[in-house]
């Protein structure tokens, strides 16, 4: 009975939230457009449509074509089928390794702690662009799976930083210590009392590392490093700086992917500060 | 939903997400009170680590990725025979695959300690220290400025947003979609519209073609006519980051204890506001200690936008050539100077927060 009150209570704060509305619909239209616009589209992304090389959008190619005349509308719909799935599965590694290594140290504390902080803190320090960089460049074949878990390896840091200091101050309350007592082991202990208590928390860094794992491989595409056997928004944009589609004028050509990422970028953010307010009343009337 | 006392009020943001979603108590866990002594025996064991790790990987992922490098390099890089024959030998004894692993390893170091980086191909035969050594000034030149000032701009401007509701509602979705903007992208719009459109900026190199660099003013000004673009394009990304989090900070200490005390005290509120400035600033540093990987990352890319001569330029020609001497080189020089950078951010915190000094610890989570 309090149980339902409090989820239609939550509900009912998710969508009054204007901030969580808008965000909400902008990741869901683009989620959607990536669903179906591969059906949509009528050409394969790399395939030489055009005989006539870069033109601006028509009736017939949406989005225009590029210089080799490839069809931007159908490498765009394609890329953000590989920015869903880099942010899902790269975000979503990134959560769950910060998850687990920020439980263990908050939850256990002492030596594990201790170590797995300097871990933590050496990942943390390393830029990330880096590592995944010269472990690209050794790749002769790379695939958006692989960038996913490349990207997910390194992003946890930060995850588990968050995730260890909220675990110290959830460890020492009476419940917790009610459940110890009663002879739970730790692992049911972190699952049952302590992660449902930080749901939120875990939520909203997911959405973060989410927006995290896009610009990362948005980064990785452009340098050189990205898919070797599909098309993502950044290597369109890496295309289009390479085949001088800014001295041709070719807007369509780099406009569409940047705007994109942003806008889905954007929006999670945005979504995240509508989430923040309705998990914490305090922030709601600001 | 939330926890009592469980404070989640202050996401901030830059987009490595580090800073999006902390409160302070991470923050100045990640400094660690304690004594002087101490926090720094305790960041340089990082560092230390930190940087013997990086080599590790540096030695490692040649040696143990699948494919014959040695093969790829030559295959790709167009030289004429003989110079293929004395390059195959080079890399062959470079690399000493028929020394026992550990002896390689070591020699791997002894190297690094000696400056020697190997030989790129891509500009072969100069050695990899010496392609670095030159384009290490460019990246300076457009970093520091566009750090220090957008993180000086960000936190007043920041600031100022928390002090009314009409404030915030314009300047913080202004600084969330400057911060979710890809910096490449940001690049790519202000070449296209300001350098070939209006063509006001030029987009390529780090001085005109046509000159050779000498001092004069006409020089200089070429330098900095094209070194503003990419200047501009960090810079922005890094504001909206820098002012988001400055905001946040501040709408968080504003809820403080002290806060309230002062306010019932009836002190003025610009009083509290400086306070609340003073305490939030503490906190910035670390946030941006934190996000230089994704700066340094945002400059490889627009480096490659503009053609500006710094290391993400570099790095992209050695990708598309397959240097890589170079392409390991630069990742050493990356880690090496973010290294560096945080340790002079260390320093700054321990001058700038009295308690470090005096031995007396922070809050701790």
């Amino acid at each position: 009975m309090k149980k339902q009150k409090k989820k239609s209570e939550f509900l009912y704060f998710t969508l009054r939230n204007r901030k969580l509305r808008i965000g909400l619909t902008i990741v869901l239209f683009f989620l959607v457009l990536s669903f179906i616009g591969p059906m949509l589209a009528r050409n394969a992304p790399f395939a030489y449509v055009n005989p006539n090389g870069a033109q601006p959008p028509s009736s017939k190619y949406w989005f225009g074509t590029t210089f080799f005349g490839q069809d931007v509308f159908a490498q765009f719909v394609h890329g953000l089928r590989a920015t869903f799935l880099v942010g899902i599965v790269g975000g979503g590694i990134g959560t769950l390794i910060g998850i687990l290594v920020g439980f263990t140290a908050g939850y256990r504390g002492g030596m594990v702690d201790e170590v797995l902080n300097i871990l933590t803190n050496i990942v943390l320090v390393i830029p990330t662009l880096a590592v995944l960089l010269i472990i690209a460049a050794y790749l002769e074949v790379r695939s958006i799976p692989m960038e996913c878990i490349f990207i997910g390896f390194t992003a946890w840091p930060w995850t588990a930083r968050a995730i260890r200091a909220q675990t110290f101050s959830l460890r020492t309350r009476e419940f917790v210590d009610l459940a110890r007592m009663s002879g739970m082991k730790s692992f049911k202990i972190i699952f049952t009392e302590i992660a449902p208590n930080m749901m939120s928390y875990l939520v909203m860094a997911f959405i973060l590392q989410f927006g995290g794992a896009i610009l990362n491989a948005a980064t990785l595409d452009f340098i050189g490093l990205g898919p070797t056997n599909a098309i993502s928004l950044g290597l369109m944009m890496q295309y289009a700086v390479l085949w001088g589609a800014l001295q041709l004028g070719s807007w369509w050509w780099f406009i569409p992917p940047g705007l994109a990422i942003t806008t889905i970028v954007g929006a999670l953010y945005i979504m995240n500060v509508g989430l923040d307010e309705v998990f914490n009343p305090k922030l709601r009337e600001m | 939903m939330a926890v009592k006392g469980h404070k989640l009020c202050c996401p901030t943001a830059t987009y490595g997400g580090e800073r999006l979603l902390r409160h302070k108590s991470i923050l100045i866990d990640f400094q660690d009170g304690g004594n002087v002594r101490r926090y720094f025996g305790r960041k340089l064991l990082i560092y230390a680590l930190t940087f013997f790790l990086a080599v590790t990987i540096d030695w490692l992922i040649p040696r143990f990725m699948p494919g014959n490098p040695i093969a790829n390099m030559l295959s790709r890089a167009t030289v004429n025979v003989e110079n293929a024959q004395v390059m195959y030998d080079y890399f062959a004894r470079v690399f000493g695959l028929d020394l026992p692993i550990w002896q390689q390893y070591l020699n791997f170091w002894i190297a690094l300690f000696h400056g020697d980086l190997g030989i790129s191909v891509y500009l072969f035969p100069t050695p990899v220290t010496t392609v670095l050594m030159r384009a290490v000034p460019y990246d300076a030149f457009l970093l520091i400025p566009s750090i220090l000032l957008s993180w000086y701009a960000g936190n007043k401007f920041g600031a100022f947003a928390a002090r009314s509701k009409w404030l915030d509602n314009t300047i913080s979705p202004l600084g969330y979609v400057l911060t979710a903007t890809p910096y490449m992208w940001l690049g790519i719009l202000f070449a296209w519209f300001l350098g070939i459109v209006l063509d006001i900026f030029p987009i390529a190199g780090a001085y005109s073609f046509q000159m050779r660099p000498h001092l004069s003013l006409v020089f200089i000004g070429s330098v900095l006519q094209h070194w503003f673009l990419p200047f501009a394009s960090l810079f922005l990304v890094g504001f909206g980051g820098q002012a988001i989090g400055m905001r946040n900070m501040i709408i968080y200490e504003l809820e403080a204890d002290y806060s309230h005390y002062l306010e019932a005290l009836g002190a003025p509120r610009s009083l509290i506001r400086k306070y609340a400035f003073r305490n939030a600033i503490l906190p910035q540093i670390t946030g941006l200690a934190l996000s230089l990987g994704v700066i340094v990352a945002g400059a490889l890319v627009t480096e490659v936008v503009f053609s500006y001569p710094g290391i993400g330029y570099l790095l992209l020609a050695a990708i598309q050539n397959q240097d890589y001497f170079l392409i390991q080189g630069c990742f050493l020089f990356i880690i090496i100077g973010v290294l560096l950078a945080n340790f002079i951010i260390d320093i700054v915190y321990v001058i700038i927060d009295p308690r470090t000094r005096r031995g007396m610890t922070g809050e701790t989570a």
